[in-house]
């Protein structure tokens, strides 16, 4: 038996007792498990050593301390964090933490308001009526008379929010498909209402300076409709790609343990 | 000239939402300092984390606290912490055991530090110990696996997976369904609320998750940078309904000056 063929078997049942964890706990699986926090932990260890500390702080310090002297700043802020072991002066390393959190907190809200925000708010701005007027209008029309409908749901009757929202939903899908067959560059205008109505739905659910009561509460269940749409679409695109991880543990399983092992044996 | 080469004009647009957002958030803590009664909608996942944690003192049983997978790098690992030291603060009151396993070593320390000063503002410091906040691995599914077994085994009567997840959510929220807790799930990752919305009692979804700290704790400043974020929302709102009606109609080009760059 060669070393490759050992290390997949031991993969193999490792997989397996981890796998044991469906039936129920296990002494199998608080082994496998065990083994792999105790594992991990030091293998990270040996990799931030290496991977991290190594090239990014002691090489440069040793070979060029002159030209990398600012290094010494983070390392001190990193060293600091172990005063926490020293309870006299264990306050300290409040101060680490402080930096770490004060600069990431600036960097990501750059990021965020240049990388999300605006192109995403820029992206919502389109026009309504589509790349064909006439066609784009009837749409439209169509759309808007369900949008008053769903208004005029949450105007007169609470209890009537959710109907409101299915017939606005429903309203969208049916002058979609009527789009879709009858006048395809009207679909964009639909598309565009759809993503627009949403966006300012879903914002104004997460407006917390409001009660969500009244209109304002109809607008915010429309949100959630919304979201729970947009979640269920994540939801199986994510649920896709779990498969396809299980599919390739399940290759591993027949392929190289069980094929692996046959044609060993088989010379 | 000269002076301008260090400022992108390109990204001008930033700049101005940058100081806007910051203006309205400092604007916004100082009226919350000065007045004690700005106002924050109820959250319903929020207003059940009491009930949770009275079930867990009740059964004997203990609280399981998740703070996510990320650094405190990551805006949802904070605001999660700002959620830790409520139940916290609520354990110690019923003298409750916490558990609350870490996977990244920053967030270990600081999530140590904010149980160790909960029970210490609630006047328990004798019923703090280091073991509350432990340390797993770094390793994501190692971790997973860790705190998965945590939940067959020990049985907590409440689970809190609060902060920054990725594909791990779903395995835990559905071990910790099977175990029976109750759960209280919130995270801003997009991939990742199904998940938790359909295996978890209640979810804070995306914001709400960065409003529970200031709702929980009512603390001027986090108040008002919930409300100085809330009327920048609102702004951008009010101009993605400008800029479609003026593009609709061919007035003008708003989405031009949202472009990044």
């Amino acid at each position: 038996m060669s070393i490759e063929l050992i290390g997949t078997w031991i993969a193999a049942l490792l997989t397996l007792c981890l796998f044991s964890f469906l039936y129920k706990d296990n002494p199998f699986f608080r082994f496998a498990e065990a083994l792999f926090a105790g594992v991990s932990l030091g293998y990270y260890i040996g990799q931030t050593a290496n991977n991290t500390l190594k090239p990014n702080l002691v090489l440069p310090l040793v070979h060029d301390f002159r030209g990398n002297y600012d290094l010494v700043i983070p390392a001190l802020l990193g060293l600091n964090l172990y005063t926490r072991y020293i309870p006299r002066i264990a306050w300290m390393a409040r101060f680490s933490l402080a930096v770490y959190v004060g600069y990431y907190t600036g960097v990501n809200m750059v990021q965020k308001l240049q990388g999300e925000v605006l192109p995403q708010a820029g992206a919502t701005m389109m026009p309504l009526l589509g790349a064909f007027p006439i066609a784009g209008t009837t749409a439209l029309l169509v759309t808007l008379a369900a949008t008053a409908l769903v208004l005029g749901l949450i105007d007169s009757a609470r209890g009537h929010l959710t109907r409101g929202a299915v017939i606005f939903v429903s309203t969208w899908i049916v002058a979609r498909v009527v789009a879709q067959v009858a006048f395809p560059l009207a679909a964009d205008a639909l598309d565009n209402l759809l993503l627009f109505v949403g966006v300012i739905m879903v914002l104004i659910y997460f407006f917390f300076s409001l009660e969500h009561r009244g209109a304002v509460g109809g607008m915010s269940r429309l949100g959630i409709w919304f979201l729970m749409l947009g979640f269920g679409a994540a939801f199986g695109y994510t649920v896709m790609g779990r498969v396809s991880l299980l599919i390739g543990r399940m290759n591993f399983l027949i392929i190289d343990w069980i094929g692996g092992t046959v044609r060993a044996i088989g010379g | 000239m000269e002076g301008f080469l260090h400022f992108n004009l390109q990204r001008a647009n930033a700049f101005v939402l940058f100081l806007l957002f910051c203006t309205l958030i400092l604007w916004f803590i100082r009226a919350a300092r000065t007045r004690q009664d700005l106002f924050i909608r109820k959250i319903a996942g929020l207003n059940a984390i009491d009930e949770a944690v009275g079930r867990a003192t009740e059964l004997g049983r203990k609280v399981l606290y998740v703070p996510g997978i990320s650094s405190i790098d990551e805006n949802q690992t904070i605001a999660s912490l700002a959620v830790l030291s409520h139940v916290a603060r609520m354990t110690a009151r019923y003298n409750t055991e916490l558990d609350v396993p870490n996977k990244d070593p920053l967030t270990f320390a600081s999530a140590r530090e904010t149980v160790k000063e909960a029970y210490i503002q609630e006047g328990r410091p004798d019923l703090y110990n280091d073991s509350i906040v432990h340390y797993v691995t770094y390793d994501q599914f190692a971790y997973t696996a860790s705190v998965a077994g945590i939940m067959m085994r020990e049985r907590p009567a409440t689970n809190f997976l609060i902060g920054s997840f990725a594909a791990e959510s779903l395995l835990l929220a559905e071990t910790g369904q099977a175990s029976g807790a109750i759960q209280i799930a919130g995270t801003a990752e997009i991939a990742q609320l199904p998940f938790f919305v359909c295996a978890c009692d209640y979810t804070l979804i995306g914001e709400e998750l960065y409003a529970a700290g200031a709702y929980l704790s009512r603390d001027p400043a986090m108040l008002g940078s919930i409300k100085g974020q809330d009327w920048t929302k609102a702004l951008v709102g009010l101009a993605i309904i400008v800029g479609t009606l003026a593009a609709t109609t061919g007035l003008f080009d708003l989405a031009r000056l949202f472009r990044a760059r």
